[in-house]
């Protein structure tokens, strides 16, 4: 099946695949984006969103827009958040996984199924 | 006069030293309630409200047929309250402070000006005193828009007291704009010190003249003491920690009222201040 889009961002507070996955989307301290046709990865640093007292959800959804990703994997998406993303076109998983390379192969497996709507409220963490 | 009563530390006794000061000041005064996301001083005046106003700000909303998805709005907001990626903006009324800057960039002018209620004033009329209080809505986050609001409401010549909310964040900076004199009030314990240095660090960044009240001493220690006399902060007025006063203000009672021998105390406050105000203004 052909991909509807190449990269994935994934909430983290590592700098590689073996890092733990974040719960968090709006207060992630990094964003991993992974290319899914060169298998290469960069990674993004969230601190200053991270740290801001409102709007971090629609600062990290800007983030992963201006990234190129067409897919966020987190653990929890909050409402503001779950709107940017939506309106930008990108799909929103969310995931149990520990580390970013568990989450990676759960999606490669189809073992993650697309949020319709936020999981959690704001200021949720 | 414009004098706001502040401190770093919440509960040292703002509002007990603003509305028993109105009270002996005897002439007519306005007490402005800038705590707004919890006004109290209206549970120490007798009286109910006989005026309410509903305060709002202008957010703004996107006129579809006129919007071509430029993103100019997006990125000239500071707050992340309107978002666009090429399409349509986003528009987050809560985050959206009301500075009308979105609107102007719009090069197609598709965007215009909403009104959303973000709280309301209230006026209370107590002999001497005239409260003006301030109460944001239940879940509105947006507490220096309408501080600034209750302090348009004050009036040319009548002097007034501003009750602050506790902190050193914007909402103590839109209330202490612009007054006249700043009394910190602080209890002589080490969260109380911790405090008052925060405070005397944003009073003196705003360059406002400040005194403070020392209140509950002969509780802690005498660290507060020794750091006022060290940096020459003039102590206007110490009240003791006297359970009586607990006492009157857990029954809603003026302390001036129920115990009359403070009322010298706070009257020297008073006059202490005006002469502080008065001498700067040569």
């Amino acid at each position: 099946m052909e991909e509807p889009f190449v990269k994935i961002a994934f909430s983290t507070s590592g700098d590689d695949l073996g890092a733990p996955l974040d719960a968090r989307f709006g207060r992630t301290p990094k964003f991993l984006i992974y290319d899914l046709d060169t298998n290469t990865f960069t990674v993004i640093d969230n601190r200053k969103t991270m740290d801001s007292a409102q709007g971090a959800g629609i600062q990290s959804a800007q983030a992963v827009a201006r990234s190129g990703a067409g897919a966020v994997v987190t653990g929890n998406c909050g409402p503001k958040a779950f709107r940017v993303l939506s309106a930008a076109g990108i799909r929103i998983y969310t995931a149990g996984a520990s580390t970013v390379r568990e989450a990676l192969d759960l999606y490669r497996a189809g073992g993650l199924t697309e949020a319709d709507a936020a999981n959690v409220e704001g200021h949720w963490s | 006069m414009i004098l706001a009563i502040a401190s770093g530390k919440g509960g040292t006794g703002k509002t007990t030293v603003a509305v028993n000061a109105a009270r002996v000041l005897g002439s007519e005064v306005l007490l402005l309630d800038c705590d707004v996301e919890e006004p109290n001083a209206h549970l120490f005046l007798p009286g109910s409200v006989s005026e309410a106003e509903p305060v709002s700000i202008p957010v703004p909303e996107v006129d579809e047929s006129l919007c071509d998805g430029c993103g100019e709005c997006g990125s000239f907001c500071e707050y992340h309250a309107i978002v666009s990626f090429g399409t349509l903006p986003l528009v987050f009324p809560e985050m959206c402070h009301g500075c009308g800057g979105c609107m102007m960039v719009c090069p197609p002018r598709a965007l215009r000006e909403v009104d959303r209620r973000i709280g309301v004033i209230e006026t209370i009329r107590a002999g001497n005193i005239t409260l003006i209080q301030g109460r944001l809505d239940i879940g509105v986050a947006m507490a220096p828009p309408l501080i600034r609001a209750v302090k348009a409401r004050m009036k040319d010549g009548l002097p007034a007291i501003l009750d602050a909310p506790p902190g050193t964040s914007c909402p103590v900076i839109a209330t202490l704009r612009d007054v006249d004199f700043v009394v910190l009030v602080t209890e002589p314990t080490p969260f109380g010190l911790h405090d008052l240095k925060l405070a005397v660090e944003t009073v003196r960044e705003l360059g406002i003249p400040f005194g403070v009240v020392i209140n509950r001493v002969g509780v802690g220690d005498g660290r507060v003491h020794a750091y006022c006399a060290e940096e020459n902060i003039p102590v206007l007025l110490e009240i003791p920690d006297d359970r009586r006063i607990a006492e009157a203000y857990s029954r809603g009672e003026l302390v001036v009222e129920a115990l009359p021998e403070y009322r010298e105390r706070f009257l020297g406050l008073v006059g202490n201040v005006m002469r502080r105000i008065a001498d700067r203004r040569g």
